[in-house]
């Protein structure tokens, strides 16, 4: 721990053009604050309370949240839209996060009342999801945390879904069907890991969606996946569509090419409307993601489900996933759009638990990667 | 022709009591041999919608209510994820009855679809494996209507997963090794023979294999269940995803229990003849995971 604050010590001292007293007084700020750090003992850290800020930015959503103690004292968001027709390519998006991180981080600390030397901890997105915006918001992070002298924490995108979702609904164990348009997984915990029971073999299920949005040109505001939601409400005719279930696993990629390639010669032939294949679509995805986590709770005998991710939204996924639950006599756990989408407080509140059992991410760790399973992180909060 | 055949078979079904213990005297082959051998299979078939709804209005006119009411007097053992398991008694002999009930959250065209192609494809899977030798449970008969499927029940058997569950795996005795040892080595060799055979379970858990305690003592029967999700393939790549169902499945049930499954991989390569391509495969698809540092 010593050589840690000596390391902090290192990295806040300002530049050498201050005057001596100016960096004595300096030095026995942040040595005063490296005592802190250099022995964090449990009643300390119970009677302290611990805020953390989260910066979160690996798609196309930018979001910096503080959590104090379980509490979301702010969650402010900003989302790169594209134009209709077109996904987000990494470089932009990393151009859209870094034009307004900085507001966003503002304006997060000014909703809470916090100044940044209340803030404990500084948690970032280690990955997995697109390289450059990760890039982006890591750097700011990085910054941050030595500006403030505040300890770094890398945190994975998925742990981030599933803590906030455990903390907003206080599910006690359930089995978790994160959905979102990079992920699609059924998990559920077992021994200090977050242990992947089904999962997509190629595409997301968010990533379905979002494709065939931009076959039938529809608007990408608020997202694409909320305008297909609206549209199938309307439709009527269900249109046939592969259904594949391997097993656990599913798979989107068939479904996509089939609609793809047939959508454009059923709309013409006014074989059914957009608003029907929208239907089927969603229906038939929905009930592959019901089944699968439907199997890993009949596998791990679990009564909870708990729906986390941006496609957890979709109204019509939670009714489906309500019937099934009905039917096995477990609960449904599911969040509102502020919290299932990305958001920043959903890392800090991941960051704030990892924090809390005495986890920080060294310097020169701070790395990101595109490539981070869910069950590489070490649960070491819960037993 | 549609309309007959059904008319034909009403009185067969009227016949049968709401009392179980009558279903003795009820002869399935009769069953078939009035819809000449193999078109009960046919009449099922229905491409449309149309016909799909037709045939439901009559099956529930009263035609066949004599099933969902046996359902009701026997033992619900289980509800699975994808039916309820029931134990019965049937023409004399232990049963579990099979039901793929609909599901309630699924379209209804679409759960029509569905349950009918897994209960076809369950059916015809089980007794390619039985032709070839292999153990699954005998198939008694099969209700399309209400997707009903009656099979041999293994009286005195466990799932291998609460099996390896019970047993310690500590190092220190080593009793209980030898015998999980033995227990990957018929696994594996039980699943060459399958894979043999190219029929794909789809659905490789614990959960779905039984320990059938034999007649002589310590000598267990592996029975291989639930072939919901099975397909017929002869390719390599099924086989290696079917293996690696497995092994993921194994893993995150059974934590550390990497060298038990190692035990099993070398049964089933040495009783396999095509089991080099299969695990060749298998090491590729492993490395195939979302977001998995693909290096080394």
């Amino acid at each position: 721990m010593s050589s840690h604050s000596e390391h902090i010590f290192f990295r806040c001292t300002r530049p050498i053009t201050m005057t001596f007293f100016q960096c004595a007084q300096v030095f026995i700020l942040f040595k005063k604050k490296c005592i802190h750090y250099n022995s964090p003992s449990p009643s300390n850290s119970l009677a302290v309370m611990t805020v953390v800020i989260g910066f979160e930015g690996s798609a196309n959503k930018i979001g910096v949240g503080i959590v104090r103690d379980g509490e979301v004292l702010s969650n402010p968001r900003r989302t790169y839209i594209t134009p209709p027709g077109q996904g987000f390519l990494p470089s932009e998006t990393a151009r859209h996060h870094r034009s307004v991180i900085l507001t966003v981080l503002k304006e997060a600390l000014e909703e809470a009342g916090l100044k940044p030397a209340d803030v404990d901890c500084v948690a970032y997105t280690k990955g997995p999801g697109m390289g450059a915006p990760l890039v982006t918001v890591a750097l700011v992070a990085r910054t941050v945390a030595q500006l403030w002298g505040k300890p770094l924490l890398g945190v994975n995108h998925c742990i981030g879904h599933i803590e906030m979702g455990r903390l907003i609904t206080q599910a006690n164990n359930p089995t978790v069907l994160y959905v979102s348009g990079g992920n699609t997984q059924v998990i559920a915990y077992s021994e200090r890991r977050y242990r992947i029971f089904g999962e997509t073999i190629d595409i997301a299920v968010g990533n379905c969606l979002d494709r065939f949005a931009r076959v039938i040109k529809i608007s990408n505001d608020p997202s694409p996946g909320y305008n297909i939601e609206q549209m199938a409400k309307k439709g009527t005719q269900y249109v046939e569509l592969p259904y594949t279930v391997k097993g656990m696993d599913v798979s989107f990629s068939g479904i996509l090419s089939y609609i793809e390639v047939r959508s454009g010669k059923m709309l013409k032939c006014n074989q059914c409307t957009a608003e029907d294949l929208c239907f089927s679509l969603q229906e038939t995805l929905f009930s592959m993601l019901v089944e699968i986590t439907e199997r890993a709770m009949a596998h791990c005998s679990s009564q909870e489900v708990l729906i986390v991710g941006g496609v957890g939204c979709n109204l019509r996924l939670q009714e489906m996933m309500g019937v099934m639950c009905k039917e096995r006599g477990a609960k449904l756990f599911a969040t509102d759009e502020s919290f299932c989408i990305d958001n920043g407080a959903m890392i800090a509140q991941a960051g704030w638990e990892m924090f809390r059992s005495g986890q920080t991410t060294e310097l020169s760790d701070s790395w990101i990667t595109q490539r981070y399973r869910t069950d590489e992180v070490e649960v070491t909060w819960r037993d | 022709m549609f309309d007959v055949t059904w008319l034909a078979l009403s009185p067969i079904f009227l016949q049968i009591s709401t009392d179980g213990m009558n279903l003795i005297n009820y002869d399935p082959r009769q069953f078939y041999a009035e819809t000449e051998g193999g078109s009960s299979f046919k009449y099922v078939i229905v491409p449309t919608g149309r016909k799909i709804q037709r045939f439901v209005n009559m099956a529930v006119e009263g035609n066949s209510v004599a099933l969902p009411q046996f359902l009701k007097k026997i033992e619900l053992i289980k509800q699975g994820a994808e039916a309820r398991v029931y134990r019965g008694s049937f023409l004399g002999k232990p049963t579990i009855v099979k039901e793929r009930f609909p599901k309630l959250y699924r379209h209804p065209l679409l759960d029509e679809k569905l349950t009918h192609r897994r209960t076809v494809q369950e059916v015809r899977s089980i007794l390619r494996c039985r032709k070839a030798g292999i153990s699954a449970p005998v198939v008694y008969f099969v209700d399309y209507t209400s997707h009903c499927i009656f099979l041999e029940d293994i009286v005195g058997s466990i799932t291998v997963r609460d099996h390896i569950a019970s047993t310690p795996l500590s190092s220190a005795q080593k009793i209980p090794e030898e015998r999980l040892d033995q227990l990957a080595k018929k696994m594996g060799q039980i699943l060459a023979k399958m894979h043999d055979e190219d029929v794909v379970h789809g659905d490789l858990t614990t959960s779905n294999m039984l320990l059938k305690a034999g007649t002589e003592s310590g000598e267990t029967e592996l029975v291989l269940i639930d072939f919901g999700l099975s397909y017929i393939s002869a390719l390599p790549e099924d086989k290696g995803v079917d293996m690696y169902v497995l092994e993921k499945a194994f893993l995150s049930t059974h934590p550390n229990t990497e060298a038990l499954f190692e035990k099993l991989l070398k049964a089933y390569a040495a009783s396999s003849k095509k089991s080099h391509a299969v695990i060749k495969k298998l090491d590729e698809v492993r490395l195939r995971g979302r977001k998995r540092s693909m290096v080394g």
